[in-house]
């Protein structure tokens, strides 16, 4: 595809702007940075492999509104047995009467980011200063036309006890959906919870979904974030996430992408203070002609942090696995340590992986390290659990759960893991 | 760590010790670049028409394409048209024996310690000398013509082997490839040709020197080895540039063709002008180095010592087309003050059963950025391939920075591919280890940097081993970080 489309394609949708009366000014200037920026075409480094753009010219109508949803239960698309807030997006859309909130409201306030930007001081201080403007064209672009989002915030020194879970629908049961959503979340001084954000489309028509959030995770401050991407649908989602850490915060997140056409995940984690802990985990297993594109930066910015990154993934079918991972350290930022893995097994003929792990330093007492495979599964260990009477299939099978459950290690809600792990152990029984 | 600081200071103060001008008569062209600097280049070398057409296609490809801006290095932009494209040592007849040759020339030689008739006799190297782009003379041609070996200059290669030249230019590295590869393509000053014939193992190691020699002379190399079926061939390139407050620029171009079972082992000892401590002058090193591994159970190794120029910016490559080719790459790249090099390889793996190995060891010190850019792509039909690669960095100082850009594209299930890589400093309790035992803070770096080194280093022939070491001892000796 040629830059002229991509062009073409940005004059398209800023022509076509719909009108919102929440937070137009900072609208307005994400329209011109989205402007000057224009949608990536394949020559844009950062999107080489994955074709979002060409995808939204041949699928999409972008001028085109959402149809109106009349779902009336999600029970379907929830996590069973979790015991969570819920909240609920439908078509881009906060859904009131499918969401409940469980926590007391001296815990956490969870509210729609409309209304939080409206008379909410801790929203409206935090709101768009971490997706930068710089950065993404989608993640500006939805700075520009967000239609609805969550707002989050955990007051100082308070543990909560139930996870959020946000689960973001899009029916596309009668026509196309683009959506674009966010999430601001911020926790306060000591503060501590757990999300988990879900994904589904309904119905057989295509499905765009824009989303972006912001973490914002004071001292001494603990997020647990787990992100699940298993839409059967056809969706194209890019999700821009950006988490900003300051002294003594500690971050775990895992990302799951099981399905989908076209997925595409920027994480971005800013270590902005000194003795921050990061993990994040992340697996994707594909088949079909899924495309997944995992982006991650994590950029310590002040000394004495930990950062470990570790993303692993099975490639079956058509599918192509696309993973770049930078770690960026700092001028001054000593004595950082940093490790990230990627790891990766492609089962069938036509599957594909591109893997970039990027180191930038610029501070000299630090470790850091990379390490990235790829490759298929191990013969030796194949035979020896033949030889021990075990089907091929099933060894295989056995062999690829081993490899995939290990990223599974840092989440801390039982019914969560049991859930993920039953998840993984349908996919990879039923495919190989 | 004052002592230490100290030593650094010293080391990294140290004045470039290569760095005098000869004065040589040379014909000049005039500064700039248009159809009728690449007529007159071609025309000056009494070139054939075949190849002025084939110059005249790069220059007007060139002209349509853009310089790269992707490499992570920054410098100022550079003015093509104030670039003399050609200058060459003026000679009356051309030398039949070193008696003949320029006295001045000789001296410039004597001083780099690379005397011509002594590597003659002691070491048995034949040396095609390159004086400012243009071959002055040539030893052991004789020696290597009993074994059927083409060892000569480009332009002389032109003149007596056209049907070598014709078939293999571009080949491997095809004048439209990338902007300097163009450029180089369009105004190439001259370079070396060497043809290995089937069966032939050579007996000796070949090897280039090059000069950068006149002022605002850019230098344009260009370099083509072809070893047929079964063949074997180790040839070094090695750069000495004298101190000049100009940038200058180098594009060279660097073709290896390897037929079925042929194998060509590529080492070079780069030291050009890196800039004063204060990043003034120095070379700007873009270079285009590719082998093609072409028949079956070929092999290809490149090695590399950087530790010169302002800027380097070059990516040796292996496309394993035949099956069974190995493709290697060891390198070390050291850089101080305010040097950038943006290095690396790719490895094209298109055979079956091919296999790569990857080694580099980055070194940055001062002000200096290191950047390690690699690809590994593994095509459809590459049953079975497999690649290891290794990059690690270490930093000295708290100002410099070490980058690695590691792309892994894999099509083909069968593939193994593994990739590491570390970046750290040298440890203080190592330096403690060693000033217990008595060996001093200077001689402690210079060891741990040796031996971090050493995979590479042991992949030199000997001669270029030492030579090496020794840049590497004078440009990082103490610098503790």
């Amino acid at each position: 595809m040629s830059t002229s489309i991509a062009r073409d394609l940005t004059t398209e949708i800023i022509e076509a702007q719909p009108t919102f009366n929440v937070g137009t000014e900072l609208r307005n200037e994400a329209w011109t940075q989205f402007k000057k920026l224009g949608l990536p075409g394949t020559k844009h480094e950062e999107y080489r492999f994955t074709p979002v753009t060409r995808h939204l010219e041949k699928k999409f109508n972008l001028s085109k509104s959402n149809p109106d949803s009349n779902l009336s239960s999600v029970a379907d698309y929830l996590i069973p047995d979790l015991d969570a807030n819920v909240v609920v997006l439908v078509n881009g859309r906060f859904n009131a009467l499918l969401s409940k909130v469980v926590s007391l409201e001296s815990e956490i306030t969870i509210t729609t980011l409309s209304e939080a930007l409206l008379n909410n001081t801790v929203a409206r201080a935090h709101f768009n200063k971490y997706v930068t403007n710089e950065s993404d064209a989608f993640a500006v672009w939805n700075s520009a036309a967000w239609q609805e989002g969550v707002f989050i915030h955990v007051p100082e020194n308070t543990s909560v006890n139930k996870p959020v879970f946000i689960l973001q629908l899009n029916d596309a049961s009668t026509e196309q959906v683009v959506t674009q959503t966010r999430i601001l979340g911020v926790l306060e001084k000591g503060a501590t919870v757990s999300v988990i954000e879900k994904s589904d489309s309904i119905g057989n028509e295509v499905v765009f979904h824009n989303f972006a959030e912001e973490w914002v995770i004071k001292e001494e401050a603990h997020l647990e974030y787990c992100k699940i991407q298993n839409d059967a649908g056809k969706i194209c989602q890019v999700s821009n996430s950006v988490i900003h850490q300051t002294t003594s915060s500690k971050l775990n997140t895992f990302t799951l992408t099981l399905n989908g056409q076209l997925i595409r995940n920027n994480l971005h984690i800013l270590i902005d203070g000194e003795n921050c802990e990061s993990h994040f985990y992340g697996l994707y297993l594909l088949n079909g002609n899924t495309l997944a594109d995992n982006h991650t930066v994590v950029d310590h910015k002040k000394p004495n942090s930990f950062s470990n990154e570790m993303y692993k993934g099975v490639m079956d079918g058509n599918s192509k696995g696309v993973f770049n991972g930078k770690i960026f350290v700092r001028p001054h930022a000593q004595k950082t340590n940093a490790f990230q893995s990627n790891r990766n097994i492609i089962i069938s003929d036509n599957a594909t992986v591109n893997t970039k792990p990027q180191l930038e330093i610029w501070a000299d007492d630090v470790k850091c390290s990379h390490g990235c495979t790829s490759g298929q599964l191990d013969e030796e260990a194949l035979f020896y659990l033949r030889s021990r009477g075990i089907s091929e299939t099933n060894a295989k099978a056995m062999l690829l759960y081993a490899f995939a459950a290990e990223v599974l290690q840092p989440i801390q809600n039982e019914t969560l893991k049991s859930y993920l792990d039953q998840l993984i152990a349908d996919r990879l029984q039923k495919n190989f | 760590m004052s002592k230490s600081n100290q030593v650094l200071e010293e080391i990294t103060s140290k004045e470039y010790e290569h760095g005098w001008t000869v004065n040589l008569e040379t014909d000049e062209a005039p500064k700039g670049l248009n159809e009728d600097i690449v007529r007159f280049i071609s025309a000056k070398k009494n070139e054939p028409e075949w190849l002025l057409e084939w110059r005249l296609k790069a220059f007007r490809q060139w002209q349509k394409m853009v310089e790269p801006k992707w490499p992570n290095v920054t410098y100022p932009a550079i003015n093509y048209q104030d670039i003399i494209y050609y200058s060459a040592p003026k000679q009356k007849v051309k030398p039949n024996s070193l008696s003949e040759v320029d006295p001045e020339l000789i001296k410039t030689f004597e001083k780099l310690g690379i005397s011509l008739t002594e590597q003659k006799r002691l070491t048995g190297v034949a040396v095609d000398a390159v004086i400012d782009s243009i071959s002055v003379a040539t030893t052991f041609k004789e020696k290597l013509s009993e074994l059927g070996v083409i060892f000569c200059s480009f332009s002389e290669a032109v003149k007596e082997h056209p049907e070598l030249i014709k078939k293999y230019l571009g080949s491997v590295v095809p004048m439209n490839d990338n902007y300097f590869a163009a450029l180089n393509s369009a105004v190439f000053s001259d370079g070396s040709f060497c043809y290995i014939p089937k069966g032939v193992r050579c007996p000796m190691e070949l090897s280039t020197y090059f000069r950068i020699n006149a002022a605002n002379t850019g230098q344009f190399e260009r370099t083509l080895i072809v070893a047929d079926e079964g063949s074997y061939v180790s040839y070094l390139e090695g750069c000495t540039a004298p101190m000049r407050d100009e940038n200058q620029l180098h594009a060279a171009v660097v073709e290896l063709y390897t037929m079925k079972g042929a194998e060509i082992k590529y080492s070079t000892v780069q030291n050009w002008y890196p800039g004063d401590k204060n990043g003034k002058g120095g070379i700007y090193n873009f270079v285009t180095k590719r082998g093609l591994c072409a028949g079956d159970h070929s092999k290809i190794s490149w090695t590399q010592v950087e530790t010169g120029s302002a800027i380097t910016w070059k990516y040796p490559s292996c496309v394993l087309k035949g099956d069974y080719s190995v493709g290697e790459f060891y390198s070390v790249a050291v850089t101080n003050n305010y040097q950038q090099a943006d290095t690396g390889t790719k490895m094209i793996h298109i055979g079956k059963n091919t296999r790569s190995r990857i080694v580099s060891k980055g070194i940055s010190a001062g002000k200096s950025q290191n950047s390690y850019r690699g690809q590994v792509h593994v095509m459809k039909r590459a049953t079975n391939a497999r690649n290891h690669s290794q990059c690690d960095s270490l930093l000295m100082g708290d100002q410099c920075g070490a980058h690695t850009f590691p792309y892994i594209d894999v099509e083909n299930n069968s593939a193994r591919i593994e990739h590491e890589a570390t970046t750290s400093k040298i440890g203080e309790d190592q330096i403690f280890y060693c000033l217990q035992r008595g060996i001093d803070e200077e001689s402690a770096v210079a060891l741990i940097v040796n031996g971090y080194a050493k995979e590479v280093l042991n992949q030199l022939p000997m001669e270029f081993a030492v030579e090496a070491q020794k840049l590497l001892a004078l440009t990082l000796e103490g610098s503790v970080g």
